[in-house]
Order: C-alpha cells, then sequence, then structure tokens
C-alpha cells in the first residue's frame, strides 16, 4: 500500500562539536505520503529534519555522518548544490518567520529568486494559487501589499507554507508548525496538510500525539538521539512494539 | 518593632538613593547650561557688525571716468575708486594732521573700500551722485560698540586713542553708528580682521571632510562588517581582527594623524591642508566605530529570517543582500551618522596634516586648502584681538549645532527604518 520512498537516511549520525545528537537513523520518507516524528524534547527530531535540507550547514560545528539520499541522489555528496537541494526541498519552521515585507512580496520571493514566474501576471498567478493552498487566500486576498508580519500568528504560518510552496517543492519539511498556534488555527493547518499530501511529500516534526495520528501515515518515534520505532501510523498507535514508545504515545512516559 | 524600624531604614535608603541620583543628574545638566550659556552669551553677538553711515561721493572726476558719457560695468569695474574712497573715510570727522587722518580711516573695516566699490556696481545709477552707505566699521570699533571694550582706563593700554573715543561719541551722537546682521561671518572666508573673518571656508571644509570620509568609511565598514558577520569562518584570525579592531576603535585620533601625515602626504604625496586628505585621514578614524555599529545591527537581525530565506533556496549573498543587510540598515545609518559626528568635531588628526593653516579663500573643490570648524576655533581662540572671543564663540554655536542636526538625524533614521518582526 505504501508509495516509493522519497528519501533514504541511512546511518545518520550528527554532530555538534564533540557532543553526538543522533545515532545511526535510519528512516525513509515515503513519497507523496506524511511522516511524523515524535520523541521527548531534546532527542533529535528537528536536527534530523534539519539534515534533509542541509539547513545544518548553517550551524559551524555541525556535522553530519551517514547517507541521505533524495530520489536515488546522496544529497551530502560534493556535487550538490545546496540551493538547488532546498528548491527541491521546502521547509516551514517552527516559529513563524516571514520576511517583513508585503504579503506578496513574502511570496514572491522565491519565485523571483529562481526564476519561476514568466512575467507579472505569470506571478500573481503564482502567488495566488500559493496563498489559496495555504488556505491563506480569502484572508488577505484585499491586502497583498501590507507586511506580512501585521499577521495572527496562524496566518503567518499558513503565509510561510504558502511561500515554501510557491517555488513548488516535491518535499516540505515541517518542524512543529502548529507549537504557536491555538487550535482553531491547528485544525486549518492540519486539513491543509492533508491537501498538501496529494502534490507534496512531507515530513512533519510534533509534540501532540493526536495531530501525528490525525495527520500521517507513518511515524517515527525518537528518544536521546535514536530512532526507537518506525512503522505506519496505525501500527504506533494501536500495538507498539517498543514499550518506550508505548509509555510515550500513552503519556505515560517519564 | 523591629520590623518598623526595618522598613524605615529601607525607606531612607530608598530616598537617599534616588537624592544622590537628582542632584547628579542636576550637577551634569547644570554644566551643560553653563557651557551653552557661556557660549551663547560671548558667542550671539558675533552674527552681528557695527556699521557707520559715510557719505560717499561717486564723483565721475574722482573715478577718473569724466571723459566717458556712459560707462559700462566694466568701465566702473576698472576704475579709479581710491580718490572716493579716501574721501569717504576722511569725511567722517574733521581732523587737524596726519596722525588724526590715520586714526579716522581706522575706524572702517579692513574691507571698506571693496565694500564702496561693490555698492556702485550693484547701483550703476548712483554714478555721479553722493550717498549714504552704512560702512563695516573696524573690529575695535565693533567692539566698543557692543561694549566689550572698557573706555575707562588710560589711553597707551587701549586700542581706540582719545581722539577715535572722541569721533565714536560724535558719530553716536548723529546717530550714524548702526548695528546690522553679519554676512561676513557666514559667508566669508577667514582673515586677519576679525570683522570680516568668516567661517565659510570652514564649514566648506568640514562638508568636504565628512563627505568624503563617508563616502570611504562607509562602504568599507559594511563590507567589513558584513563579511566578518555573515561569513568569516570563526577561528583564531577571526577573533585576532575582532579584538583588532576594537582596539583601533580606541586609539586616540593624534595617531591617525600621525598615519596620515606619514602615508598619505609622506608615501603618496598627496596635498597638504586640503579637505581630500582631511577626510581620508578621518576615515581612518571611522571605520572601526562604523564596523562595530555594522556588525552589531547585523547581529540584531534575528536568525529565522536568515533561515526562512535559505530554506526556499536563497543563496548566501541573496540572504545577506535582500534581508539581513536593509534589515540592520537603520542601526547602520545611525551608527555610521554618529561616527561621521564624531569625525566632525575631531580637530588633532587634522592640526597633524596642516589644515590648521591660514586660509582667505573658500574652497570649492576638496583638493583645495581649507581648515574645518573645530580647527577654525582652535586657530581663533589664540588670536589676540578682542573680536576674535565671540568669533570663537560663535563658530563653537555653529559646531554644536550641526553634531545636534546630526545626532538628531541619526535618531530619526533609526526610527524611521526601524522594523519590527
Ligand atoms: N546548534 C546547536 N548546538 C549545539 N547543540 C545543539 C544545537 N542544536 C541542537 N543541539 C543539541 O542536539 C540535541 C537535539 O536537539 P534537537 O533540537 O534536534 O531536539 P528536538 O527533538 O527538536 O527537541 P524539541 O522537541 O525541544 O524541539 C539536543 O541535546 C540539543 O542540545
Ligand atoms: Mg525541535
Amino acid at each position: 500500500m505504501s508509495n516509493k520512498n522519497k528519501i533514504t537516511a541511512k546511518q545518520v549520525s550528527v554532530f555538534y562539536g564533540s557532543k553526538q545528537a543522533l545515532f545511526d537513523v535510519d528512516l525513509n520518507i515515503a513519497e507523496k505520503e506524511v511522516t511524523a516524528l515524535i520523541g521527548p524534547s531534546g532527542c533529535g527530531k528537528s536536527t534530523f529534519i534539519r539534515c534533509l535540507n542541509r539547513m545544518n550547514d548553517v550551524i559551524d560545528i555541525c556535522k553530519v555522518e551517514g547517507n541521505i539520499e533524495i530520489d536515488g541522489q546522496d544529497i551530502y555528496d560534493n556535487s550538490v548544490d545546496v540551493v538547488q537541494l532546498r528548491e527541491k526541498v521546502g521547509m516551514v519552521f517552527q516559529k513563524p518567520n516571514p520576511f517583513p515585507k508585503s504579503i506578496y512580496e513574502n511570496i514572491s520571493y522565491g519565485p523571483n529568486i529562481h526564476g519561476i514566474a514568466k512575467d507579472k501576471t505569470h506571478m500573481d498567478e503564482i502567488v495566488e494559487t500559493s496563498l489559496k493552498r495555504a488556505a491563506l487566500w480569502d484572508e488577505v486576498k484585499d491586502r497583498l501589499d501590507q507586511p506580512g508580519t501585521g499577521l495572527s500568528g496562524g496566518q503567518q504560518q499558513r503565509l510561510c507554507i504558502a511561500r515554501a510552496i510557491s517555488i513548488n517543492p516535491e518535499v516540505i519539511l515541517m518542524d512543529e508548525p502548529c507549537s504557536a498556534l491555538d487550535p482553531i488555527a491547528t485544525a486549518k493547518i492540519e486539513s491543509l496538510i492533508d491537501e498538501l499530501k496529494s502534490l507534496y511529500t512531507i515530513a512533519i516534526v510534533t509534540h501532540s500525539m493526536a495531530q501525528a495520528a490525525r495527520v500521517s501515515q507513518h511515524t517515527g518515534f525518537f528518544h536521546l538521539g535514536k530512532l526507537i520505532e518506525f512503522d505506519s501510523t496505525e501500527k504506533i498507535f494501536k500495538n507498539p512494539e517498543d514499550k518506550m514508545t508505548q509509555d510515550y504515545i500513552t503519556g505515560r512516559f517519564g | 518593632m523591629i520590623r518598623e524600624q526595618r522598613m524605615k531604614k529601607r525607606y531612607a535608603a530608598e530616598k537617599r538613593f534616588q537624592f544622590l541620583g537628582v542632584v547628579s543628574i542636576g550637577i551634569s545638566i547644570f554644566f551643560v547650561c553653563l557651557l551653552l550659556f557661556k557660549v551663547f552669551s560671548t558667542g550671539s553677538t558675533a552674527f552681528f557688525k557695527t556699521t557707520i553711515q559715510t557719505e560717499v561721493d561717486f564723483d565721475k572726476k574722482l573715478l577718473e571716468l569724466e571723459d566717458i558719457k556712459n560707462p559700462t560695468l566694466k568701465q566702473i569695474k576698472e576704475a579709479e575708486f581710491f580718490d572716493v574712497t579716501y574721501k569717504a573715510a576722511t569725511s567722517l570727522y574733521p581732523y587737524k594732521n596726519d596722525e588724526e587722518e590715520k586714526s579716522v580711516k581706522l575706524l572702517l573695516g579692513g574691507n571698506y573700500e571693496y565694500e564702496i566699490k561693490s555698492y556702485l556696481l550693484k547701483n550703476p545709477k548712483m554714478l555721479g551722485k553722493k550717498v549714504i552707505i552704512e560702512l563695516t566699521a573696524s573690529d575695535d570699533l565693533d567692539q566698543l560698540h557692543k561694549g566689550n571694550f572698557p573706555r575707562n582706563i588710560p589711553e597707551d593700554r587701549r586700542r581706540l586713542n582719545n581722539f577715535q573715543l572722541n569721533v565714536y561719541d560724535n558719530l553716536v551722537e548723529q546717530g550714524k553708528i548702526g548695528s546690522s546682521i553679519s554676512d561676513y561671518f557666514l559667508f566669508s572666508g577667514d582673515s586677519r580682521d576679525p570683522e570680516i573673518a568668516g567661517v565659510a571656508g570652514a564649514v566648506i571644509g568640514s562638508f568636504f571632510s565628512i563627505i568624503i570620509c563617508l563616502i570611504i568609511s562607509f562602504p568599507i565598514a559594511l563590507m567589513a562588517a558584513v563579511y566578518l558577520e555573515e561569513f568569516a569562518p570563526k577561528n583564531v584570525i577571526t577573533d585576532i581582527i575582532e579584538i583588532n579592531i576594537n582596539n583601533l576603535a580606541a586609539v586616540p585620533s593624534i595617531v591617525f594623524g600621525l598615519l596620515g601625515l606619514g602615508m598619505l602626504l609622506g608615501v603618496f604625496g598627496m596635498p597638504r591642508s586640503t579637505a581630500l586628505v582631511g577626510g581620508m585621514t578621518l576615515s581612518l578614524m571611522t571605520l572601526p566605530t562604523i564596523i562595530i555599529a555594522c556588525r552589531a545591527s547585523l547581529k540584531a537581525v534575528p536568525p529565522s529570517i536568515r533561515e526562512g530565506a535559505l530554506a526556499i533556496g536563497a543563496s548566501k549573498v541573496q540572504t545577506v543582500c535582500h534581508h539581513v543587510v536593509p534589515l540592520a540598515m537603520p542601526g547602520t545609518l545611525s551608527g555610521t551618522i554618529i561616527g561621521l559626528a564624531q569625525a566632525l568635531g575631531e580637530t588633532a588628526p587634522l592640526l597633524l596634516i596642516g589644515m590648521v593653516a591660514f586660509v582667505v579663500d573658500v574652497p570649492s573643490v576638496p583638493t583645495d586648502p581649507s581648515t574645518s570648524l573645530p580647527v577654525q576655533i582652535y586657530l581663533w581662540s589664540e588670536s589676540a584681538e578682542r573680536g576674535f572671543v565671540e568669533k570663537t564663540s560663535a563658530t563653537i554655536m555653529l559646531l554644536i549645532g550641526f553634531l545636534v542636526i546630526m545626532n538628531s538625524l541619526a535618531v530619526w533614521a533609526r526610527q524611521k527604518f526601524e522594523r519590527k518582526w
């Protein structure tokens, strides 16, 4: 039933200086499905997800070992251009971080630097479809020239999602996209993820078991830098193999 | 009981503390007010000059133009004005001997001949007529009129002799002594005669220096700050560079003057006393200050903005140019303006590269010899003439004015371009 794997990670270890944050993680992310990563704080979920678009390159002391392939291409290979990689693998952060520019410019920035839009009308089209896909169009269509930072937290997060999909990536990484949001905004983003998965491969980090259960098809449980268990979401939540997973998802972890 | 005592003690301590704070603020405000009062009370009169109403006879014969029917402006310009000006100056008061004649003439300012000539050039219709012109009085008479010279000391210790005082009193009686806004102070260059000396040369010199300083130091400082903050790997070399920049900002300015003297004048043989070299020397001094300000404002840009840009595939350079630098602009600009304000008030390095020369002509290009405002203050404060005392204070007023404007500009830049994220 599962689609083919979009991303395969083998024996991934990550070090911050001398401190090892991830230990030999093997994890596959299936194409056009949602994979959730759960685990207690500090277990390395963000570290892992940031390996997938090489966001860790920004941190000087961070060193990644192992093998990560997207569509069979090793993304840490010397021949790979990070800019092209990130064009293909978009990311939405835990804290909404729209640019302090207009809503329109927030979306048009990506297509602009990658030369995606042919002309102004095409750009307008891209902005509109991106905002529509992020379920934000109706709320902002009359004020596209106003600053993106003036939106509410939930709207800002959807703006960031729209920004990520404006360049038509193949994969979207989401690091706790709902952690700063109220239940209504969260529900909107969850239904959004559900719709987006027909177009994009999605990996999402979350602290909410319910959210993982609702939106994902596969779930990985991390603990202290190790991937403890990885299986279909149904399996993880109904009868996990590992005792620790069981304890964590039922809230008896401690 | 003990609790109450403790409470009382605490209140008393708090009161004492606040009192000390208020006293400190009071003392600083007192000194600022004292300074401003001193400067303004001595300086404000420099904007005014004393004038003497003098009858001038633009007689064609005196001008040696009697053979020409309708002389052109050019002919008037080339006419012989000596007799006209001589007659005008000596007509102020009847004198008996050569010495008295000289005394009378000395009551007029050093530029009166030119004033008479330019009056006629502006009003050529007055040719052949007698007119009353308000001529600038000499510095001594000016100071006497402004009340800065005591009259009741022995004659040999006065700059004006008894005869001149007599003439002055007589002129006052006739209502011929007046006072008007001095065009010389703001619009002419330096002079040995205080009554016609002005700050225009120094203002333009300062302006050129600051502009050159800006042109050199802003781009270099911004590039250096951006590279250090955004691109440079964090290692021993960058640490050493960082420490050195901070040290450089603390180096006394006269050292930069020596560097300018040795390098710019000595090695590269650039022209002495010019705003060009002055600006370059000042930029050496302001560079570290601006680099530090730029780095601080780059650091203040939240990393989430950088990550946001990188995550949609912006390159490092694009991230910096499109997002980080524009967001850091308010801090960068205000830091730059503050650095320039510092440079504007700087004297020592300019003395070393020779901007302390006596320059009469107002510079028109940065490669002309010139002084700057603080150097002009220094120069005039050294002069013996009483008239330069008020000029010194007035120049300080101007300098303080410019500094206040620049600092307000810095605050304005910070607020205007400040963005929230
Ligand atoms: N920039 C960094 N420098 C040094 N250590 C880091 C850095 N980022 C993360 N770590 C360490 O790596 C480990 C994993 O961190 P990570 O952010 O991946 O956890 P997480 O699972 O995302 O936690 P949370 O749920 O709280 O976001 C932690 O022990 C953390 O201290
Ligand atoms: Mg995290």
